[in-house]
């Protein structure tokens, strides 16, 4: 009981302690810090700078102003691609929450053999998007997957093949990005749940609470720290996506399932207009750069409060 | 007196390990129950499932008269306050109070009115906008407090509601925790493994070990008549002295020491002769002038002085076996020096050194 309360108290009382600067670890890291910033950081400096040139199959100084941003919104390509990753984001976003929830809290009734469950809900996550991809794309391929599999068994109208119709070939992408993404939501919320007392669950039940009232009300808001690193990670991850739909339908049919980062990528190799793609990367670093930003202010605020609270 | 609590034959096991076996306990209404005992004895397993929060493998629970044994927690009657305070952290302390009320469908006039009363009560009326990590821990386990006590419900269970404040916030919650009880009149249920805190609150005490309630009584009988060893040493502090010796009739002999044992009241007549153990408490034990009064008297000499402050401790020895005493600190003591040391064996406890049951 004793080291309980110390902790509790070790915990509490977080002395403003000053801050020594590590010199060591700074000299360490120097290189590294060199290296990632020129690479990192001068390379986003000189998208954003081509993007305002008429650069075509090599980058050049030609500036032209907001011309390449003009065209960019005026291009119905782009206009489909920033369509589609709307929706597929707010769609793979939600259900990836809701359904890596569920998952976390299946896995938190002290069911057996949790760790093999954890495995088979955490393997797809350890795969390459490109291997996803593939793998889905046989899974909803209308000769060699399930809808062709179940109609040898006996239905014989049985219709699954999302990918080949332009209306549905996103919801295709969609099951494949749940699938490989609610592994690694469920793993971070499960942590999540643990962390919430038991005590707190005992309370809950005396106070008559039901358990899915327990859930929403009082541990998902305990949870915060888990939802943020879940979100930031899906967030980042379907900003990029490229890898899972280049595999699956590499933007097809027709350009039903074109995504913004696809369209960079033609745009400087295939066709040799490189300050055209740059607009289209500087739009894709947009958001991110946005995200990381509330997320910083959110922290601090976050850590000043809580040193006031102390 | 009414029974509020009823317990009948309670087993409890997790897996194959059974915490509690066959447990007996009745409790009257308006009663101040402590249980208390070492760490794992199964205390808290024992509140869990008066609370309902653990199914019993067997036997049959009775609150306020009524077989809540299959029964919801919340139903059962009770309100309960944990040892980490357990305040849902992202709501104000009214929301805490008022979250369950509001849950089971409480018209809004009625529930203003008990968390107005129960933040009356505790005096936290300035809190209730604050979130529970803004309040220091006495304050959260008054939230905690008050969240039972807005259930309106006649038995309240606490499990170690102290244990994680410093000395000072525990002694004067402790007092608070008995006004309360005074001012409420309540069933009250306490677990703590604090003996100041089970003597100064309990009507009775239940001494628990390994899961049996070894004594049941009020505080001053559980002190004074222990009913087997470990009880006798679980209780008082400084813990009290043991001699090894042997039960001849009306005499207790230590080799060639006999120490009559005068008007010892036996729990039966005739033990004849047997291995038994004296036990005496410390503060039993007089020096000097005062030892003089005593039936029993012996020389000896001192080997260490402990001063407390209100009073002191001394170590010496009886016939080899190391004792100790306590005097008032007005009573000058040192290493090595040699005193008159006596007590009324009638005061003591003796035990049966086999099965350690008091005879
Ligand atoms: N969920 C559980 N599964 C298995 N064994 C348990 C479980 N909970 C408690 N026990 C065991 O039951 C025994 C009694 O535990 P309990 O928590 O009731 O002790 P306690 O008297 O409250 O102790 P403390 O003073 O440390 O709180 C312990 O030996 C413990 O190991
Ligand atoms: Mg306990």
């Amino acid at each position: 009981m004793t080291d309980v309360a110390t902790t509790a108290i070790a915990v509490e009382a977080p002395a403003r302690r000053k801050r020594r600067i590590p010199y060591a670890a700074i000299i360490g890291t120097l290189p590294m810090i060199i290296v990632s910033f020129s690479v990192f950081f001068v390379a986003i400096i000189f998208v954003v700078i081509w993007s305002f040139t008429n650069s075509g199959m090599f980058p050049g100084f030609n500036f032209v102003g907001l011309a390449q941003y003009t065209r960019l919104w005026s291009t119905s390509l782009w206009q489909v691609a920033v369509n589609n990753i709307w929706f597929f984001g707010v769609m793979s976003l939600c259900v990836n929450l809701v359904f890596g929830f569920l998952l976390a809290v299946f896995m938190d009734q002290n069911i057996k053999h949790e760790s093999v469950f954890r495995t088979i809900f955490l393997y797809p996550f350890s795969m390459s998007l490109v291997v996803t991809g593939l793998a889905w794309q046989w899974i909803l391929d209308p000769n060699l997957g399930l809808q062709e599999s179940i109609r040898n068994l006996g239905w014989t109208d049985f219709a699954l093949a999302p990918l080949v119709h332009r209306e549905t070939a996103i919801y295709g992408l969609v099951v494949a990005g749940i699938w490989q993404g609610s592994g690694v939501t469920m793993a971070i919320m499960l942590a999540g749940l643990r962390g919430v007392d038991q005590e707190v669950w005992k309370a809950a039940k005396i106070d008559g609470i039901p358990t899915w009232r327990t859930y929403l009300f009082i541990v998902i808001p305990m949870m915060r720290g888990a939802l943020g690193t879940v979100l930031l990670l899906q967030l980042t991850g379907i900003v990029r996506t490229f890898d899972l739909v280049y595999a699956m339908t590499s933007g097809g049919p027709g350009i039903a399932t074109q995504m913004p980062a696809m369209y960079v990528i033609s745009f400087i190799t295939v066709r040799l207009n490189v300050g055209q793609g740059m607009a289209a990367a500087t739009m894709l670093l947009l958001p991110i750069a946005l995200i990381l930003i509330i997320r910083a202010i959110v922290t601090t605020v976050q850590a000043r409060r809580r040193g006031i609270n102390a | 007196m009414q029974t509020s609590v009823s317990v009948k034959n309670l087993t409890l096991a997790f897996g194959a390990v059974k915490v509690l076996e066959g447990l007996n306990l009745d409790v009257g209404t308006g009663e101040f129950l402590v249980l208390l005992g070492p760490s794992g004895c199964g205390k808290s397993t024992l509140l869990n499932c008066l609370a309902g929060l653990l199914e019993i493998s067997e036997g049959q629970i009775f609150i306020s008269g009524k077989n809540v044994t299959w029964e919801e927690p919340k139903d059962r009657g009770i309100g309960m306050v944990f040892q980490s305070y357990a305040l849902y952290p992202q709501m104000t302390v009214e929301r805490n109070l008022s979250f369950g009320l509001r849950v089971s469908g409480m018209p809004r006039e009625e529930i203003e009115k008990r968390v107005a009363r129960a933040s009356e009560i505790l005096q936290i009326q300035p809190l209730l906008k604050r979130k529970p990590a803004e309040l220091s821990g006495g304050q959260r386990q008054r939230v905690a407090i008050g969240r039972a006590l807005v259930r309106d419900v006649d038995v309240f269970l606490f499990d170690e509601p102290l244990s994680n404040l410093d000395a000072k916030l525990r002694s004067d919650l402790r007092v608070e925790i008995k006004r309360l009880h005074q001012r409420l009149k309540n069933t009250m249920i306490y677990v703590t493994h604090d003996q100041i805190e089970a003597m100064t609150l309990a009507d009775r005490i239940a001494i628990m070990r390994n899961g049996v309630i070894q004594q049941l009584d009020t505080p001053h009988a559980v002190y004074n008549n222990p009913v087997n060893l470990f009880v006798a040493g679980f209780i008082g502090s400084p813990t009290m002295n043991f001699l090894n010796g042997r039960i001849d009739g009306s005499t207790f002999s230590i080799d060639a020491l006999n120490i009559p044992l005068g008007n010892y009241k036996f729990e039966k007549d005739g033990v004849g002769k047997l291995d038994g153990i004296l036990g005496v408490r410390p503060e039993h034990i007089a020096v000097g002038e005062d030892a003089k009064k005593m039936p029993f008297q012996l020389d000896s000499e001192i080997e260490i002085v402990e001063p407390m402050g209100s009073d002191t401790v001394g170590w010496t020895k009886v016939a080899g076996q190391s004792v100790t005493f306590r005097c008032s600190s007005d009573i000058p003591l040192a290493p090595g020096q040699k005193i008159t040391i006596g007590f009324d064996p009638a005061r003591g406890s003796l035990f049966d050194a086999q099965s350690g049951v008091r005879v």
